[in-house]
């Protein structure tokens, strides 16, 4: 770990201030993914800029609009218990609950999760080239170690994954991100916060320089996907583990026409992948398996694989499918219970 | 700390910590992490590093009552938390329920993720989360033990879960 | 008659439990040492090639570094690789670190930075530049297996494959079912939760206290003294508690050597703790592969057995272990050729992991037993019955004790054996195909030299010491167990001392030998201090046991009393005031019975049953329920033995489905160097293990009956929960691990 400047800002302009003037700063919250790799000499940040004692962010709240807006300090826990999220936003808490462990879970924050960097083996490894870690070194995965790795938007400079469940989720409610910066505060729909890795794989999201996540709102209109939905994680070891493909996957139905769709993939690509125009495929129809493959078969159009992680294509497929099945039968999987239902 | 003007130091911070229920004035630097801080600095090491990264749970601390990885944690950003180890559990040479639970239920055998193991279990009973042992295992999950003493951990945990519901029932009635 | 209530053979717990539960137990990165500097390792980048510069300036001005060692400025150590061979080291030249500019494998230590505080020397690490000229590397043993050879210099201790019996080729091309299979298994780290570490404190006139991970305080003395040219005297090795090894640790590693180095060139105490990258950067279990043939009768009896395995080793040492020899310990066949070969790669080389051999051996020929079985329609259980060994037939001897009828009997009737039905995917509960295997578990019951002394005091307590080591396996609790029962003293009166080389000799801990070993020397150390306390009862005055003899009187509660009339006794403390003394000592060094050894082998078995659930689409499998039947002599601790059993299960378990270090071959580099993607069980893959132990007499594996418990959980289970796959699916899966994309690509 390198030797960096502590900054404990007191309120957020002081926050945005240091992290403005300094290209080198990042933020630290609960410090499960940036410590861990700042061990690595991944990051190596010239000034840590403490954003814990900052007020205002740490809870949830109602929204004018009858959505919730979470604090991006509040903890992972914090969003996977919260009343409120269990009964309107089940398939969040579920998301979540899929993820790490009960004690990354208390520290990990909402701004951290939204952050966190890929889980490439080659990321994390300094004494290895990597275009992510070090712009232009090359991408050994390609040809390399790659049972982890994007089987979708996938460029020839990265095929690292963005790997949170909570994202993934998140993506599926529409979900959309605050962020306060220099230039004062904006929203950034979920879709558009996690960027492909195209020729700048170094680059994860699309939040500017000295911007800071304030929260994650979510919209009124997805608690309609409280009853039918589902989050599915497969993995290498039944807890504990990143996903190889999840799928997050709700529907809002209609006697027994689904009205609105969401369907979105985790553990596949850089960002979770998600396309409305498969979601659409079920609109207006009966909820059965031949729509569901179809829209499956669409998510997964111009899917890529390579020598380890080829198998990843049939298994989300599968995956896919399962899911909306778990969903339009209002079971959804549990994190407990490791039966796939 | 709140209204003070922002802090900035490259230099050792003073932090103040109520560390196994004493208050503890420390200077540390900005990249000590908790566990460093309590192993190296305060020689109480039965807080272990088993990797380091948040990826095996032996470091496992209380931290304001929550279990978390001290690993990940930096010493400078606790001022003013509660922080309790394997050592604040035992009261006058007495076990801690779990830890006599562990015990008699041989629930660990090198000993090296035990510590880690206890305190997350003390905390999955505060939780109040687990009932089931699959409820038990799967909140458990976060606890590597390579010697594959599961079992008799579920055994121990659950044993001490069913006193702490008799009590509960006891205290209703 | 005298009833006497032995500890031996009842659950007791752990008496290290407490110092675990309270975290007071200490490990070897912590002892402390006034002013202690600490060391951080840099790693090696490339696999192979040369150290063309290496620059530690930046790292040097870091304040409170010390010094950062190199192989330019290394202080003078040991010239010749054979100083660094350890009591355990297979035949070739040890890795010598930091000896040259040569680098022999990706991950390779390449400097030592030593500052003040641990923080310190991990930073300035990171500034340490090394350049290397590259050269062509070899990782894959799929590439290297055609250069394969049998190991020309044998490894110590390791039985190479008996010659070939009968036309094992012949044979099976005549058999009328014929069963041909390769069998792989992934290369495994060992990955105990300690990482590797030594402390090493500084006790001035060049004389140090070593606190290391090892499994042996004497390999670690020995290793040290002949690579520093030290005298023994000034070495003392102290590692009481060791935080899981499984054969990591029986070889001294390059922590050990960069520690002592440091220490001894800073004239200071010095700490080297490895991170959990850089436990992936020595010892492993070697990739494996194993190709089978059996031919056999429609009736299952066998005609040929041929197993042969290829395995990786470095290009500096030849390890070896026993992978094929268990086939044809097993099952008899009148045809039977069995091959070991190893092939050079460009890794650290491989090293004991528990069982080591045993469970890659085992996981191909019970795959192949399971395969034909359903090629001759026969119950698994069956077929093995009907090849069953009544002697070792590949020395040629009779068994010192072997239930394993039993095991299958009692685990097939525990696991509800009966209830299968044979045919594969015939179970099922709603989307999950429900899978029944089972396989059997064999490994060698040990013994070896081991001294051990008992000295009793006055007060009535009793002090039994062995410089072996407890890894986790209970060695502790069972020596005192033993050495209370041997002088009928509560077990809380007893304290059993370890891992310390100032105590009488014992070989390191491993193998699953220590508990006969360690135990018959305490157990004999006792027997001498009991007629020494016999002969001061009988010198007291009108003694009540003046003309016994020592079988005559039983130790309890602390007396002496005559086994056949209990009113006649003599404390302890009474014997040893009548003898004058405040004290007795007793050394006694034991071995193994030359007469027994050749006349006889020994070996543990088990029966194991496992129930697997698959989602039939998403070829999730979950473990649910294991039944391992084992025959292991006697049983000291039903509640320790257990555990060590539960431990071999989960590493079994983990063997099927999880374990696997992937290799980047084009960087010649293990790539998945963490825990969070180095896959272990957690507790959500691990439901019930039943774990029974069998009775099984044995009088001449060791004095004390005992067989060992360490290996044989492990042995087996891989192939059961393989087999229950299949079972289940239909899919024969025949390269560990099998994960979700093995069991969706396979063919039913």
């Amino acid at each position: 770990m390198n030797r960096f400047n502590y900054l404990r800002p007191g309120n957020l302009d002081e926050a945005v201030h240091a992290l403005a003037a300094d290209p080198a700063a990042r933020v630290i919250a609960g410090g499960t993914n940036l410590i861990d790799l700042m061990k690595y000499n991944v990051e190596r940040p010239q000034s840590l800029v403490d954003v814990t004692r900052i007020a205002g962010l740490s809870t949830i709240e109602e929204t004018d609009g009858g959505g919730l807006r979470i604090g991006a300090l509040v903890p992972n826990t914090g969003v996977a218990y919260d009343p409120r999220i269990e009964e309107r936003y089940p398939l969040l808490s579920s998301a979540i609950l899929a993820g790490a462990t009960p004690q990354l879970r208390n520290a990990a924050s909402t701004g951290g999760n939204l952050n966190q960097r890929t889980r490439c083996y080659y990321f994390y490894d300094a004494g290895t080239p990597c275009n992510k870690r070090e712009p232009g070194t090359g991408c050994p995965a390609i040809d390399g170690v790659n049972r982890i790795h994007a089987i979708l938007g996938q460029s020839e400079h990265c095929i690292a994954t963005h790997p949170s469940d909570m994202c993934v989720a998140l993506a599926a409610l529409e979900a959309v991100v605050h962020v306060t910066g220099p230039g004062g505060a904006r929203t950034i729909p979920m879709a558009e916060y996690h960027r492909l890795p195209g020729d700048r794989p170094e680059i994860d999201t699309t939040l500017a320089q000295g911007e800071i996540v304030t929260g994650v709102e979510l919209p009124a209109d997805a608690k309609g996907f409280a009853t039918n939905y589902t989050y599915l994680k497969l993995r290498d070891r039944l807890s504990y583990a990143f996903a190889l493909v999840s799928v997050a996957a709700a529907l809002d139905i209609d006697g027994g026409t689904v009205r609105r769709a969401r369907i979105v993939l985790g553990g596949v690509a850089h960002k979770p992948w998600r396309r409305p125009d498969a979601e659409n495929l079920l609109a207006g129809k009966p909820a059965g398996s031949d729509t569901f493959a179809a829209a499956a078969n669409l998510l997964l159009e111009g899917a890529k694989g390579y020598e380890h992680n080829a198998f990843k294509i049939e298994l989300a497929r599968k995956a896919i499918v399962r899911a909306l099945a778990q969903a339009a039968a209002s079971t959804p999987q549990s994190q407990v219970d490791k039966r796939i239902r | 700390m709140n209204e003070s003007p922002m802090t900035a130091s490259s230099d050792a911070l003073d932090v103040t910590v109520v560390l196994n229920g004493e208050t503890r004035q420390l200077k540390v630097q900005p990249w000590t992490t908790v566990l460093d801080l309590l192993r190296l600095d305060l020689g109480l090491t039965g807080t272990k590093k088993g990797c380091d990264h948040g990826q095996c749970g032996a470091c496992t601390v209380l931290i304001d009552g929550q279990r978390v990885n001290s690993c990940l944690q930096l010493a400078v950003m606790q001022d003013g938390r509660e922080i309790t180890t394997i050592e604040g559990l035992a009261r006058d040479g007495q076990l801690h329920a779990m830890q006599q639970s562990f015990v008699e239920h041989d629930a660990f055998q090198c000993g090296y993720c035990t510590p880690g193991q206890i305190m997350s279990a003390i905390a999955l009973i505060q939780e109040g989360r687990a009932r089931t042992r699959d409820e038990i295992r799967e909140y458990m999950s976060g606890n590597i033990c390579r010697c594959g003493a599961y079992p008799n951990i579920v055994d121990a945990i659950e044993d001490v879960l069913a006193q702490s519901g008799a009590n509960q029932r006891e205290a209703a009635e | 008659m005298l009833k006497n209530d032995p500890h031996i053979g009842s659950p007791r717990n752990r008496v290290d439990g407490p110092s675990k539960v309270t975290g007071t137990a200490k490990y070897a990165a912590e002892f402390e040492a006034p002013d202690l500097a600490y060391g951080y390792v840099v790693s090696s980048s490339v696999a192979r090639g040369r150290i063309s510069r290496i620059d530690a300036g930046d790292a040097e001005a870091v304040p409170g570094v010390l010094k950062v060692f190199t192989h330019e400025n290394r202080p003078r150590t040991a010239w010749f690789s054979h100083n660094y061979q350890d009591e355990v080291a297979p035949p070739g030249k040890p890795f010598r670190p930091l000896y040259d500019n040569e680098i022999q494998y990706s991950g390779q230590p390449v400097a030592l930075v030593v500052a003040d505080d641990f923080e310190t020397a991990r930073y300035a690490a990171s500034l340490v530049r090394v350049d290397y000229e590259a050269e062509p590397h070899e990782t894959d043993l799929r590439v290297v297996r055609a250069k394969a050879y049998v190991p020309p210099k044998k490894r110590s201790g390791i039985t190479p494959p008996p010659k070939p019996r009968g036309d094992a080729m012949k044979a099976y091309s005549e058999a009328p079912v014929r069963i041909w299979g390769e069998y792989a298994i992934a290369t495994e780290h060992h990955n105990p939760m300690e990482p590797h570490a030594t402390t090493v404190v500084w006790q001035g006139d060049g004389k140090i206290t070593v606190h290391d991970k090892i499994q042996g305080a004497l390999n670690t003395q020995g290793y040290v003294a002949n690579v520093f040219g030290l005298s023994k005297d000034d070495v003392r090795v102290i590692s009481p508690f060791i935080g899981g090894a499984f054969g990591s640790g029986l070889r001294p590693q390059y922590q050990l050597f960069l520690a002592v180095m440091a220490a001894l060139d800073l004239e200071r105490s010095v700490r080297v703790e490895l991170t959990r990258d850089q436990m992936f950067t020595f010892v492993h279990r070697p990739e494996t592969i194993n190709t089978v043939g059996l031919g056999a009768n429609p009736d299952g009896t066998l005609l040929a057995l041929k197993h042969e395995a290829v395995a990786v080793t470095s290009r500096f040492e030849d390890y070896q272990e026993v992978v094929v020899n268990w086939s044809s310990l097993l099952y008899h066949a009148d045809n039977v050729e069995l091959t070991y070969k190893i092939a050079q790669v460009d890794t650290y080389t491989p090293g004991d992991m528990r069982a080591p051999g045993a469970p890659l051996g085992t996981f191909a020929v019970e795959s192949a037993m399971d395969e034909l079985a359903y090629a001759t329609g026969i119950d698994p259980v069956q077929l093995r019955l009907r090849n069953y060994t009544e002697r070792d037939e590949n020395e040629n001897k009779a068994y010192t004790s072997k239930e394993l009828r039993a095991c299958y009997q009692v685990g097939a009737e525990r696991f509800g054996w009966s209830k299968r039905s044979a045919e594969p995917r015939s179970m099922r509960e709603g989307r999950e195909l429900i899978g029944w295997g089972m396989a059997t578990g064999v490994w060698e019951a040990q013994m070896n030299k081991t001294s051990a002394r008992a000295v009793l005091t006055i007060d009535g307590k009793l002090e039994v010491a062995t410089a072996t080591a407890d890894i986790g396996t209970g060695t502790y609790t069972i020596l005192t167990q033993i050495g209370a029962d041997a002088l009928g003293l509560p077990m809380e009166n007893v304290t059993a001392l370890l891992a310390d080389s100032a105590l009488p000799k014992s070989p390191v801990e491993g193998g699953s030998w220590t508990a006969a070993s360690a135990g018959t020397a305490v157990d004999a150390a006792c027997r001498i201090v009991r007629e020494q306390l016999l002969a001061y009862a009988q010198k007291m005055d009108g003694s009540p046991l003046a003309d016994a003899m020592i079988d005559q009187v039983t130790f309890t509660n602390g007396s002496m009393v005559l086994t056949a009339d209990p009113s006649r006794s003599v404390t302890l403390v009474a014997a040893m005031k009548a003898g004058g003394v405040d004290r007795i000592e007793a050394q006694e060094t034991v071995s193994p019975s030359k007469i027994n050894q050749q006349s006889y082998s020994a070996y543990t078995h088990s029966a194991v049953f496992a129930e697997v659930r698959v989602d039939e689409e998403l070829g999730v499998v979950r473990v649910t329920r294991i039944v391992n039947a084992v025959a292991a002599g006697r049983i000291l601790n039903p509640k320790t033995a257990r555990s060590q059993i539960l431990g071999g299960v989960v590493w079994g378990i983990s063997m099927a489905l999880h374990e696997e270090t992937f290799t980047d071959h084009n960087l010649g580099r293990f790539m998945n160097h963490n825990f969070a993607e180095y896959h272990v069980p957690v507790n959500a893959d691990i439901h019930d293990i039943d774990v029974i132990f069998v009775d099984e007499h044995d009088d001449k594996a060791s004095p004390i009956g005992v067989k060992g418990l360490g290996e044989i959980g492990i042995v087996g289970t891989a192939a059961a929960v393989a087999n229950a796959i299949y079972h289940a699916t239909g899919k024969r899966i025949r390269d560990l691990p099998i994960t979700i994309d093995k069991i969706l690509a396979a063919q039913e």
